[in-house]
C-alpha cells in the first residue's frame, strides 16, 4: 500500500484505502498551507527583495532601478561609524548583561525554593512589556533632573549622562538582561547539585568549584544567552534613538535613515544584508560552540 | 557561606528593582500635577482624561488594538492549524518548518520591517497599473493596517507555532489510544480529548502574539506608510519632549501588557483539567 501511494497510479489500482490515504494528505496539506504561504510570502520573498536590491542602483526619485553592481557593498564605508558603534557597543552590552545576569540566574537556580517560578516570571515579564515605554523611563532617570542633579548635590557636577554611550549601554543591559537571564537559569538548574557537594568534599575552594564545575556546566546557557542577546543588539533601533540623542547611531538607525528619510533604498538593502550576514555568522558560530560544549537549543523567552 | 547566599539575594534584589524601576517611575509621573514632563508635582489624574479625550491618541489606540487583534487571530489560526499538520509528515517537512519557525523568530524586527516594506511596495508596482487596467473600482494597493497585521503575523505565527507545539508534544498518547479503542472517530477525539487538553496553549499564544503586535514599534514603522500606531504616536511625540499625558496612556498600556502577559504565563503552566 505504501508503494501504491508514492508511484502515479492508473485510476483503477486507485482503491477505497489509497483514497482515503490521499484525503488524508490533502488534509495535511490544507493544515500547512497558510503558514507556508506566510514563511515564503513574507519571510522568504522579502529577503530575496532585499538581496536583488542590494545589487540595484538609486534612481533618481529615490527607490530602485534595476541593475547588477556591487557598488553600494563598496560603499559600506561610508556608513563606518554605524557599523562601529554597533561593533563596539553590541559586544560590550552583551558582556555587560552576562555578568549582570549570571549571579542573579544562579541565585535563582541554585539558591530560591520557594517562589522560584514567580520570581523567574518577575525577570521575563519585563521583556515583553513596551520596549518603547521602558526605554523612554530612563529619559527621566539620566537626564538633567535625574541622576545628573543627585550628583551635583553630592558635589560632583557637570556629569553628562543621556545622549551619551553610557546612557545607551544602561539602556541596552536593561532592555536584554531578562533575556539573558533565562537560559542561564536552564542550563544552572539542570546542575546537579551533588557535583559542587563532591567539589567541596574534595577540597575545592568556592572559587574553585565555581570555576571548574559550575560555569563549565552552565555554558550552554551562556552561550544561548549570548548569542541571543548579540543578534537583537546588532539590530537595536530604539535604544540608540531614544538614549543616544542622533550622538551615539548603531546600524539600526542608519537604516531607518537610509529607507524612510533619505530614501536611498539600494544602499539601504545593502547596509541590511550585511547585518543579516554578520548575524548568520553568529549564529554558525554558535551552532559550533554548542557543538562543543553539548548543549541543546531552546526557546527561552517563550 | 551565609555571606555569599546574603551577598547573592542582595544582589538580586537591587536587579529587580532596576527592572522595575523605571516602569514605576512612569506610573508615578502620571499622575503629575504639573504640566512639565520631567519634574513631578503631586497629584491629579487629569492626565488620563486629556488622554483619552485626544483624538490622535484615541485613534492611534484603536489602530494598534484592531491590528493586534487580526495579526494575533491569523497567527493563532496559522500558527495551530501547521502544528497539526507537522504531526502529520515526515522528519524532513518538519526540520525545513522548524528550521523557518526560528529564522523568522530570530531575524531582528528591523529586517523584517525593512523586508516587508520593499517586498510589498514592489509587489504594489506590479500590481497597481494592472488593477489601473481593470477599471473595476478596486482601490490602489498601498502600505497600511493590512500590510502591519501580514508583518506582524509572521513574526507571532512562528511564537505561537512554538508554544501550542510544546503542549501537543507532551499530550498523553494513551489517551488518543483509549479514545480510539473506544470507537470514537477521529474528529471526536480532536474535539473531545485532544483540543480541551491543548487550548490553554493556544489561547496562551494568542494572548502573547496579541502583546507583542500591540508593542512593536519597529515593525510598524516601516510598514504602516500614513497610518499610526500607539507606539509610534508614542515614539514620535517623546521626540517632541515628554509629557504627562504621553506618561499616563503608557502607565494604562503597561498594566493592560501585564495583566496579559501574567495570564497568558498561567494558562502555559496550568496543567489540563
Amino acid at each position: 500500500m505504501n508503494i501504491a501511494v508514492s508511484a502515479p497510479l492508473p485510476a483503477v489500482a486507485a482503491a477505497a484505502p489509497a483514497k482515503a490515504h490521499g484525503l488524508g494528505r490533502r488534509i495535511t496539506w490544507l493544515l500547512l498551507l497558510p503558514s507556508t504561504l506566510w514563511f515564503v510570502l513574507l519571510l522568504l520573498m522579502p529577503l530575496v527583495v532585499i538581496l536583488l536590491f542590494s545589487l540595484g542602483e538609486r534612481s533618481a526619485v529615490g527607490g530602485y532601478s534595476p541593475a547588477f553592481t556591487f557598488a553600494n557593498y563598496l560603499n559600506l564605508a561610508s556608513r563606518a561609524a554605524a557599523f562601529s558603534n554597533t561593533l563596539v557597543l553590541a559586544p560590550l552590552g552583551t558582556l555587560v548583561c552576562l555578568l549582570a545576569a549570571y549571579p542573579l540566574a544562579y541565585f535563582l537556580a541554585v539558591k530560591v525554593q520557594r517562589n522560584r517560578s514567580l520570581l523567574l516570571t518577575l525577570v521575563i515579564v519585563p521583556f515583553w512589556t513596551s520596549f518603547l515605554i521602558r526605554t523612554y523611563a530612563w529619559i527621566f532617570i539620566l537626564s538633567g533632573k535625574g541622576i545628573p542633579a543627585l550628583l551635583a548635590s553630592l558635589g560632583l557636577d557637570d556629569v553628562r549622562l543621556i545622549n551619551t554611550p553610557t546612557a545607551v549601554l544602561i539602556g541596552i543591559v536593561y532592555g536584554y538582561l531578562p533575556l539573558m537571564v533565562f537560559p542561564i537559569f536552564v542550563s544552572l538548574e539542570k546542575l546537579d547539585k551533588r557535583l559542587l557537594e563532591a567539589s567541596h568534599d574534595l577540597g575545592a575552594g568556592a572559587f574553585e568549584t565555581f570555576r571548574r564545575v559550575t560555569l563549565p556546566l552552565s555554558a550552554p546557557g551562556v552561550i544561548t544567552g549570548v548569542m541571543l542577546v548579540f543578534i537583537l543588539l546588532m539590530g537595536e533601533f530604539l535604544i540608540p534613538a531614544i538614549l543616544g540623542g542622533g550622538k551615539v547611531f548603531f546600524v539600526g538607525n542608519a537604516l531607518v535613515d537610509l529607507f524612510l528619510q533619505s530614501r536611498n533604498w539600494p544602499f539601504g538593502s545593502a547596509v541590511a544584508m550585511t547585518l543579516v550576514a554578520m548575524m548568520l555568522a553568529i549564529i554558525a558560530v554558535y551552532l559550533k560552540l554548542v557543538a562543543r560544549f553539548g548543549g541543546r537549543q531552546q526557546d527561552g523567552m517563550l | 557561606m551565609n555571606d555569599k547566599a546574603l551577598w547573592l539575594r542582595s544582589y538580586s534584589t537591587s536587579v529587580y528593582l532596576f527592572l522595575y524601576a523605571p516602569i514605576a517611575l512612569i506610573m508615578l509621573f502620571s499622575f503629575n500635577a504639573g504640566r512639565s514632563g520631567l519634574s513631578f508635582e503631586c497629584c491629579s489624574t487629569q492626565w488620563f482624561g486629556r488622554a483619552f479625550d485626544n483624538p490622535f491618541i484615541m485613534e492611534a489606540l484603536g489602530n494598534s488594538a484592531l491590528i493586534a487583534l487580526c495579526s494575533a487571530l491569523l497567527a493563532t489560526l496559522f500558527g495551530t492549524l501547521a502544528v497539526f499538520g507537522l504531526q502529520r509528515v515526515g522528519g524532513r517537512v518538519r526540520m525545513l518548518f522548524d528550521a523557518l519557525t526560528y529564522c523568522a523568530i530570530i531575524v531582528p524586527g528591523i529586517v523584517i520591517g525593512i523586508a516587508t516594506l520593499i517586498a510589498f511596495i514592489t509587489l504594489f508596482d506590479l500590481f497597481n497599473p494592472l488593477l489601473a487596467a481593470l477599471d473595476m473600482g478596486i482601490p490602489k494597493l498601498r502600505m497600511g493596517f493590512f500590510t502591519v497585521i501580514a508583518a506582524h503575523s509572521l513574526f507571532t505565527m512562528a511564537l505561537v507555532m512554538v508554544i501550542v507545539r510544546t503542549r501537543v508534544d507532551a499530550l498523553d498518547k494513551a489517551l488518543l489510544e483509549a479514545s480510539a479503542d473506544l470507537y470514537a472517530p477521529p474528529l471526536d477525539t480532536f474535539w473531545r480529548v485532544i483540543l480541551p487538553q491543548i487550548a490553554p496553549a493556544i489561547l496562551a499564544g494568542f494572548l502573547l502574539a496579541f502583546t507583542f503586535s500591540f508593542d512593536d514599534f519597529i515593525i510598524a514603522f516601516f510598514v504602516a506608510g500614513s497610518e499610526s500606531t500607539l507606539p509610534i504616536y508614542i515614539f514620535s511625540s517623546i521626540r517632541r519632549g515628554i509629557t504627562p499625558e504621553i506618561n499616563a496612556i503608557s502607565t494604562v498600556i503597561i498594566l493592560a501588557s501585564l495583566a496579559l502577559l501574567f495570564t497568558s504565563r498561567y494558562l502555559q503552566g496550568r496543567r489540563a483539567a
